[in-house]
């Protein structure tokens, strides 16, 4: 294996070192004019009519209305309940009401400011403990958790709280779209992960099929979930602008707009109760979920089903019992953002595993040790782990790395600046949940140019991640011949199947899986001596005739069943496992929390691109201390209160700490050479270790992130009331 | 909004700036950009006309004069950093090393700090400490006006709308002083003050009594202010339960902060009181008591 | 409007455009130099940086009548190879939009303390790097880059 497992330049890197990579905004679009979008100003209200004012001139300018839509007037994802522009009621503030494309810039704002909703307003709920309409719900039992309560020797219960999170892409926002060419094709470009849920909801909203409604992914200036579904809003925006304007419409965002009305992570209530033997056996885990779904249902259920399936860590426990909500309030809907629901929980789980290592006196390595999961074991959901199971390894891996498991936790300390220590286990399953992938039916396609090389056609999008070294090694090494030898399509509807979306730690194990399944075939069917380059024999086949094309579909491993009613059995094809140790300084003064030390041990089963692998697993757990101490995401009357980059804050060079990457490889033998994922998993780790660590520093409880330095105060000053001014 | 000004004057020399100040007001004044353009890109601040001061070079220097030094308002804060006749005023490049990133301190100008005069800017509470005096200029002459005088609230200075900040006058400094600065930011660098103080104190070597103290603060009022409580310790040999006594009334009687998207009131005065204390017991250099 | 005449990337070129036009703009839009990418439009994510008489700024904060007869350098007349061989390299580079600012801050700071006989430190970068957010890498791909570069520069 030449490519797989070895350190390769990635093929965009030349472009993107010299600025010769084009992103949305890059394109030249002769002849294009400017989208905008006229909003909502609060939070909850109906939508009674639209002022136009007098003094402007609307001939200069396109404007579109939900009476304009010439197909169904929704966001088509799960549940068709959010309109494209707002026709009655308003249920978030920003929410689209009217678009307008102008020639350029000065025009359109004042178009924009020109156009004035008339709304009356009506009460908004942003309380999502009071909250009575739900999204979804769901619930794993397991064993009788009631009948343990009486028995075990402690039980600990816990309420955890973790905050929004902004994805923070550095390339905001955008979709070009033209207007129906002469075979009434529509074409969007944009940033986006997922070109085919964008032509989905375009055929849904310009009444299309799907021939005529085609879908380009450009270079993507990073999407962390943030370019899952919100694309499709832009997209479907932008083609609504460009029909009406009978001219190509580019709406870019910049980064005010995208800050306020883009999804973010589920904010998230856990509670705990732990029923615990005296060797700190797990004998019950009883967890209730609560996330704020926002104004419409979007992705939360989906991100609920994450979160619940990893409520409990990745821990043997006999009694498990999980309830999920996801509930509707009058915020700005919140959506995917790296991990999925599983940053929430995790960090739950793991901060109650550490309030019980504290009630029963076990140091927290030890605690986690003894309840990890092994081959053999299995999930809340009955799921049996019995492949690539490497709970322990990665912990082993940072306790031989870090020395963590001899520190003392929780003694007192003195001093100004005062160290601690965290550490965290977590899990992560990768691809879709459930039968989500059954029912995808991913499709990827290879087949043999006529000078030999491989075209792969997938939809995998490149969004920074390293898609395209990672698909073209895996076809490499499938094809026996050489990197170069591959061509990757772009992600285009009009070229390449529906690969599925770009999201949860799927490129790789299932995208990746079909790309080598595909490549295998092709390489089989060509056949010939091997000791002759494949190039060579290839372009020899298809000249004589041979079908050089082969086209693949995605099949569950055998024995993969999950019941989606009951929430039983296979939950994921297979899981990753992480554990991290993070060491911190606290200013008692400033309560300023500094990340001295970081250390993480990362299974992915099989490291395709290392290089690209140990990138992904730094910048998804800077991420993740990110998201511990330092990003703020607060609303105030449903609207975003950082809604600038210099407020909404995530961590520069001299914030993030040095790293120490441990890769574990416990191949997954129904994963390419062995991979599983690897995107989604260090965002899970990074902010319970970091809490712990601050806890361990200075001694008070950190059960809710971002754990800032005015929370910090707060909660020292209620043991500390001598200090309070 | 959003309207492009109606024009912009990018003179070469100061006279013709103070020319334009006084013959086509409303002018509004442009220097390194950092703060205006994002004004007027966000709609946030309307002009009808801009003075472009970049050009004109007699702005920037830095010159020794009357036992001090005078500082050109076009001076930038990589400046405030770099220029060795600053290396007595050591609060200088304390302040601007924190400024920021490389990027706003190659443009953000010490004209520019003054003149917006927003209570989070690092750079007050340093001139403040440091009893700079304000040099306005207009086609009249000139006005000199210690910072206390020149920074009166919120985005709100004394500068007549004929003048311009001409330059800032820094008094030499006596060996036996020691200053400091401390930042709170919001992460470690690039960041925006939820605190930021500076001090400069002194003592007698002699009788250990303190000689002077003056520090000012950001961040924690409208406004920079001066931390005046501290007044109280000049002519004391004050021991630590002393500076913990001045800081907490300090904190409590000299700032009004307020909560807002980066912090809240209760976190700014606590942390002022903190960093104070400390300050004090490292420029005094009083003895910590045990705990 | 102005007749700007500024040099880049080393050749004087003129351009006809409103005196707070941002340079950013005129960069991308009148020139077509598209490497230099809007992240903020407000000086904080350093994505638009170039270098101006050799220092980087935002593009997105300085008016195009204060580069008038300056000498402006973009990612697209960096030059340096080795800094973009070192991104390339060390994992310096994912979704890319930050890597031209970022390559800029790294070549204007190497430069700089080349000049001074400064050391070229992990913290010093980071600090003269602060300026340039990144939310793919977590920043150590991109200062392993800066070191190597520094280490083939010297």
């Amino acid at each position: 294996m030449a490519f797989v497992g070895a350190f390769t330049r990635r093929p965009d890197a030349d472009a993107k070192v010299r600025g010769a990579a084009r992103y949305v905004a890059d394109l030249d679009v002769p002849d294009a004019w400017l989208g905008g979008t006229v909003r909502a100003d609060v939070a909850r209200g109906r939508l009674v009519r639209i002022d136009r004012d007098p003094g402007f001139d609307f001939t200069r300018v396109v404007v579109v209305t939900a009476a304009d839509i010439p197909g169904r007037n929704v966001v088509a994802l799960i549940t068709d309940d959010q309109p494209l522009l707002a026709q009655d009621a308003i249920e978030h503030h920003g929410e689209p009401i009217a678009l307008v494309a102008a020639p350029d810039r000065a025009t359109l704002l004042a178009a924009l400011a020109a156009l004035r909703p008339v709304i009356a307003a009506r009460t908004p709920c942003f309380d999502m403990e009071a909250s009575a309409v739900v999204w979804k719900r769901i619930a794993i039992d397991r064993g009788d958790v009631d009948a343990v309560w009486a028995k075990a020797h402690r039980v600990v219960e816990g309420t955890f709280h973790t905050g929004s999170q902004e994805q923070m892409y550095i390339e905001p926002q955008g979709c070009v779209a033209w207007p129906p060419d002469r075979h009434g094709v529509v074409v969007v470009r944009g940033s986006l992960q997922c070109p085919y849920y964008v032509q989905k909801a375009l055929m849904a909203a310009l009444d299309l099929p799907a021939e005529r409604a085609r879908v380009v992914a450009c270079t993507v200036g990073g999407g962390f979930g943030g370019k899952e579904d919100y694309p499709s809003v832009i997209a479907c925006h932008a083609a609504l602008l460009a029909r009406a304007a009978g001219r190509p419409v580019k709406l870019l965002f910049d980064r005010h707009e995208d800050l306020a009305v883009t999804p973010k992570r589920h904010p998230c209530r856990v509670w705990h109760r732990t029923a615990v033997a005296a060797d700190g056996t797990l004998l019950a885990m009883d967890i209730d979920v609560r996330m704020d779904g926002g104004a419409y249902t979007t992705l939360s259920p989906v991100v609920l089903s994450r979160g619940v399936l990893h409520a409990t860590g990745p821990y043997r426990c006999a009694n498990v019992r999980v309830r999920g909500a996801v509930v509707a309030t009058n915020h700005v809907p919140y959506g995917a953002f790296r991990g999925f629901g599983a940053p929430q929980t995790c960090f739950a789980v793991e901060r109650q595993m550490d309030r019980i290592a504290t009630e029963l006196g076990m140091h927290p390595v030890a605690l986690r040790r003894h309840n990890a999961l092994a081959p053999g074991d299995r999930t809340a959901t009955g799921q049996l782990l019995d492949d690539s199971v490497a709970a322990h390894a990665v912990l082993d891996a940072v306790v031989a790395e870090t020395g963590c498991a001899r520190m003392p936790w929780r003694t007192q300390k003195r001093g100004r600046r005062r160290r601690g220590f965290g550490v965290s286990l977590f899990w992560h399953g990768a691809g879709f949940t459930g039968s989500g992938e059954t029912k995808l039916k991913s499709r990827v396609a290879a087949a043999v140019l006529a000078d030999g090389r491989v075209e792969v056609a997938a939809a995998a999008t490149e969004i920074g991640q390293g898609t395209e070294a990672m698909l073209r090694a895996i076809a490499a090494d499938s094809l026996g011949c050489g990197a170069a030898d591959v061509a990757l399509t772009e992600p285009d509807t009009g070229r390449a199947p529906d690969s599925g979306p770009t999201v949860a730690s799927r490129t790789c194990m299932i995208v990746g899986g079909l790309v080598a399944q595909a490549c295998r075939q092709l390489r089989d069917r060509v056949g010939g001596d091997e000791a002759r380059p494949f190039r060579d024999r290839a372009a020899a086949f298809v000249r004589d005739g041979g079908d050089g094309r082969v086209e693949v579909e995605y099949h569950a491993p055998p024995g993969i069943v999950w019941d989606e009613a009951n929430y039983r059995g296979d939950a994921y094809p297979v899981y990753g496992y992480g554990a991290d140790v993070v060491e911190v300084e606290v200013d008692v003064a400033t309560f300023a929390v500094k990340v001295l030390r970081f250390c993480t041990a990362i299974d992915v089963g099989r490291a395709i691109q290392p290089g690209l692998v140990r990138g992904q697993i730094e910048g998804g757990s800077l991420q993740a201390l990110g998201f511990g101490h330092l990003e703020v995401v607060t609303t105030q009357a449903g609207r975003l209160r950082q809604d600038r980059m210099a407020t909404c804050i995530i961590p520069t060079a001299v914030d993030a700490p040095p790293m120490r990457v441990l890769l574990v490889e416990r191949p997954f033998q129904h994963g390419p050479f062995g991979a599983k994922g690897v995107g989604e998993m260090p965002a899970d780790g990074g902010a319970p270790a970091l809490a712990a660590a601050i806890e361990d520093a200075i001694g008070i409880a950190v059960d809710a992130v971002p754990a800032t330095p005015e929370r910090l105060l707060a909660a020292w000053l209620q043991t500390h009331p001598e200090e309070a001014l | 909004m959003n309207a492009a000004p109606t024009a912009v004057y990018s003179p070469r020399s100061l006279a013709t700036a103070l020319a334009v100040l006084a013959d086509r007001a409303p002018v509004t004044v442009l220097a390194g950009g950092t703060d205006l353009m994002v004004e007027l890109r966000t709609g946030r601040t309307q002009v009808a006309s801009v003075l472009d001061l970049w050009g004109v070079e007699e702005l920037r220097f830095v010159r020794a004069e009357a036992g001090g030094v005078r500082i050109g308002a076009l001076t930038t804060i990589t400046e405030l950093r770099r220029q060795p006749s600053l290396g007595a005023w050591p609060l200088l490049a304390a302040c601007a090393a924190d400024f920021a990133a490389e990027q706003i301190r190659n443009r953000a100008t010490v004209g520019g700090s003054l003149g917006t005069a927003s209570p989070a800017a690092d750079l007050g509470p340093v001139l403040w400490a440091l009893d700079a005096v304000v040099r306005l200029r207009s086609r009249d002459g000139v006005r000199d006006l210690p910072i206390p005088a020149f920074l009166l609230g919120y985005r709100r200075t004394a500068r007549r709308a004929d003048e311009l900040i001409e330059s800032v006058w820094l008094p030499g400094r006596l060996p036996t002083e020691r200053g400091a600065f401390v930042k709170v930011g919001t992460r470690d660098a690039q960041s925006i003050a939820k605190v930021v103080v500076a001090l400069v104190a002194s003592r007698d070597a002699g009788s250990g009594q303190v000689t002077a103290v003056r520090a000012a603060a950001g961040s924690v009022a409208e406004r920079t202010v001066e931390l005046a409580s501290l007044q109280e310790l000049v002519g004391r040999r004050p021991d630590a339960a002393a500076l913990l006594a001045v800081s907490r009334v300090a904190a409590s009687r000299d700032c009004a902060p307020i909560d807002d998207v980066r912090s809240s009131a209760v976190y700014r005065r606590h942390a002022l009181q903190r960093v104070v204390c400390d300050m004090l017991t490292s420029t005094l250099e009083v003895p910590l008591e045990d705990g | 409007m102005i007749d700007l005449r500024f040099r880049v990337n080393g050749e004087w070129r003129s351009v006809r455009v409103p005196p707070l036009a941002r340079l950013l703009d005129v960069l991308r839009e009148h020139l077509a130099l598209t490497g230099t990418k809007e992240g903020c439009g407000e000086g904080e994510c350093g994505a638009c940086t170039v270098l101006v008489d050799g220092a980087p700024v935002n593009s997105c904060l300085v008016p195009a009548c204060q580069v008038a007869d300056r000498d402006v350098v973009t990612i697209e007349g960096a030059g340096h190879e080795s800094i973009q061989e070192a991104f390339a390299d060390c994992g310096g580079v994912q979704c890319g939009i930050c890597t031209p600012g970022m390559i800029l801050a790294t070549r204007a700071c190497l430069a700089e303390w080349t000049a001074r006989g400064e050391p070229c430190t992990e913290a010093g970068l980071r600090r003269a790097l602060a300026g340039n957010l990144c939310r793919c890498t977590g920043y150590g791909g991109i200062i392993a880059a800066a070191l190597r570069a520094h280490g083939g520069a010297t």
